[in-house]
């Protein structure tokens, strides 16, 4: 059964329409991420769930149940904001207990679930500070504690790792993961951040102008993208315009300008249905940048200069003139960095080609 | 001159003429007050210097000051209370309103573009025996002849109200606009209902700003002297108006100037409490 299903929703702020004609089945258990630029409707969609806004048109249920009027603090959700949002005059003990209190639960087990919850979070012994005590990172934690202690049908994260900094989002995004895979909990998280989603979802969502581009598992979504966008919202990748010229046997013949014939596996382009314009889709790091000299071993080279490094210490991001086109590959650095300037060779293996249908198609 | 030694310079320069103006216009004028004070007023209308402890006697242990002072300090509580009941809604409209805060914001301060004597007179026209209130209540026929609405304890409440709403309603509205509304949001999601989340989170954190905005209706209500003269009864002097009557009236300065000292003293103590438990930065903040 799903946790959260959203039928035909529809958001609309006077004349701008924020969510266009969604519809979406959230498993129980799973972690979904909703996954696109600023703008582009999903903490409106968060924030519909929630029951913070009235969806314009279309239902939401919640473990079966229709929401729509139901006000949010009936939905038994728990939700942790991006500013954590929590309450500045209460000590720590006393925010996690909070939704405790709407529930009749006795005071002996209140004050132990709310240990546990600190436990849970790794902040025991903390209860009697107040929020403005505690680093960001704790702040956190705290707020994620006073989410999951209620026990809520649905957890709802909207971009809580944002305010944190570089190496604190990568720890807590593990830890994020870790708990929600231990309680069990429904959870939808919010992000613009392709990292955390391909790092933690089960189910990613990737959102644009208030439609979704592509709903699938984290390999499906960056392996295969649906469309243009989710090519270049998730990792860079090299998106070159090309012709189809047939699919036979399991394979569609590319014709490429300045590239050799390419045989594409159709699993890589599970969106193109015939022969037409298309658009080849390589990820930067499956370009692999050699020296013009070295022998080809497997797979496709092309002559290509280097115009510009963007070193980056343990990787580099080369930007390459090949013909007519400018790509980009993202290289390890072995023993060899390259210069601008310099006369390489550029491989590929096929198997890392997706092609996608032409827009407006 | 060193860069450090010019940037410890540099406040007490730009502070130097408000200090100036502070000094001249303030302390020097309260110093001579007090030393007023301790003169004494011989019965043929000339002041003797010197120091005398009659006024503060006179002040201190006469009946009819301690009552005027209570009476004054209970009209100033009145009004406050009145000015946070009304104030608080109105403050958390605004606060709470999207887009059009600034409108709303510039028409709760129009009423300090026209004079305050003005305000407080406009009751007349609408209070008074021949009045907007009683001429419209003559004509439904709900009375025969005009009511005296004027002249009494409630209508200078009213006036008081009416100067000082907006001072609590612009303090109330600083410290909620300083709340983050996804406390509320937050409040909710846990179970409570948008009642037990305003009692729980928005009113507490909002107290400061109350108290702000508590102490200058207060401090400003019990220091008026023009809404008794003119929206008041002859019974309803309160105590700015026994300053006025003892120096402008009697041309008792000794008398006037322990007066008010002693009202300086009392809100002054008021002050100091509020600073105490509260601190200053939050009236600054409702200020700006």
């Amino acid at each position: 059964m799903s946790a959260v299903t959203l039928t035909d929703i529809v958001k609309r702020f006077g004349n701008f329409t924020a969510v266009h004609r969604m519809s979406l089945e959230i498993p129980q258990g799973s972690f979904v991420t909703l996954l696109g630029p600023s703008g582009c409707g999903k903490t409106t969609t968060l924030r519909m769930i929630a029951g913070l806004l009235d969806p314009t048109e279309g239902d939401i249920a919640i473990g079966g149940n229709r929401m729509n009027n139901l006000p949010i603090h009936r939905r038994n959700l728990g939700i942790v904001f991006q500013n954590y949002a929590l309450f500045p005059h209460k000590t720590v003990a006393d925010n996690v207990a909070f939704g405790l209190k709407y529930r009749n639960v006795p005071k002996d087990e209140a004050r132990r679930r709310v240990a546990e919850a600190l436990e849970l979070v790794q902040l025991p012994n903390l209860g009697s500070r107040y929020p403005k005590e505690l680093s960001g990172g704790q702040q956190q934690r705290v707020a994620l504690a006073r989410a999951i202690v209620i026990e809520p049908d649905v957890l709802l994260l909207d971009e809580p790792l944002s305010a944190l900094d570089a190496n604190l989002r990568e720890d807590m995004r593990v830890e994020l993961k870790n708990i929600q895979q231990r309680i069990g909990v429904t959870t939808v998280f919010v992000t613009h951040d392709q990292t955390e989603a391909l790092a933690m979802s089960d189910l990613i969502i990737v959102m644009s102008d208030g439609r979704v581009e592509q709903l699938g598992a984290p390999e499906e979504v960056y392996n295969t993208p649906a469309t243009e966008f989710v090519a270049r919202f998730l990792g860079a990748s090299n998106i070159i315009e090309g012709t189809c010229t047939g699919i036979e046997g399991g394979e569609l013949s590319l014709d490429v300008p300045d590239f050799p014939k390419l045989r594409v596996p159709r699993a890589r382009a599970p969106h193109v249905t015939g022969a037409g314009p298309v658009k080849l889709v390589i990820r930067a790091e499956k370009l692999t940048v050699a020296p013009r000299a070295a022998a080809a071993t497997d797979g496709f080279a092309l002559d290509a200069t280097v115009e510009t490094v963007d070193y980056q210490g343990q990787s580099a991001r080369y930007f390459l003139r090949a013909g007519r086109h400018q790509l980009q590959a993202i290289n390890m650095i072995d023993d060899h960095l390259f210069a601008a300037g310099e006369e390489v060779s550029v491989r590929f293996r096929v198997k890392d080609c997706a092609a996608l249908p032409h827009e407006g198609q | 001159m060193s860069i450090e030694a010019r940037e410890r310079r540099q406040p007490w320069i730009l502070l130097s003429p408000a200090l100036t103006a502070v000094v001249l216009l303030l302390i020097v004028p309260l110093l001579f007050i007090v030393v007023y004070s301790f003169w004494l007023r011989s019965a043929t209308g000339a002041d003797t210097a010197g120091f005398y402890l009659d006024n503060w006697k006179k002040v201190l242990s006469d009946r009819f000051y301690r009552d005027i002072l209570f009476s004054t300090l209970r009209i100033a509580a009145i009004t406050t209370a009145a000015c946070a009941l009304l104030g608080y809604p109105a403050a958390y409209f605004i606060a709470r309103s999207r887009g059009n805060k600034l409108i709303l914001l510039v028409l709760l301060m129009l009423p300090f573009w026209i004079s305050y004597i003005i305000r407080t007179m406009s009751w007349i026209n609408i209070l008074g025996t021949s009045g907007a209130l009683n001429s419209l209540l003559l004509m439904l026929g709900v009375i025969s002849e005009p009511i005296q609405m004027l002249y009494n304890e409630t209508t200078v409440i009213l006036g008081l109200v009416h100067f000082l709403l907006p001072f609590m309603v612009l303090n109330i509205y600083v410290s909620l606009e300083g709340i983050d509304t996804n406390l509320e949001d937050a409040a909710n999601s846990l179970g409570a209902t948008r009642w037990q989340s305003f009692l729980q989170v928005t009113l507490p954190l909002s107290l400061p700003g109350l108290a702000a905005g508590g102490l200058l209706c207060f401090v400003l209500g019990a220091g008026t002297y023009i809404t008794p003269v003119i929206l008041g009864g002859p019974r309803d002097a309160m105590f700015a108006n026994l300053v006025f009557e003892a120096i402008i009236r009697q041309l008792n300065w000794p008398l006037g100037s322990a007066l008010s000292l002693l009202l300086l003293a009392v809100l002054g103590a008021l002050v100091l409490i509020y600073n105490r438990y509260l601190g200053m930065s939050q009236l600054a903040k409702g200020l700006g």
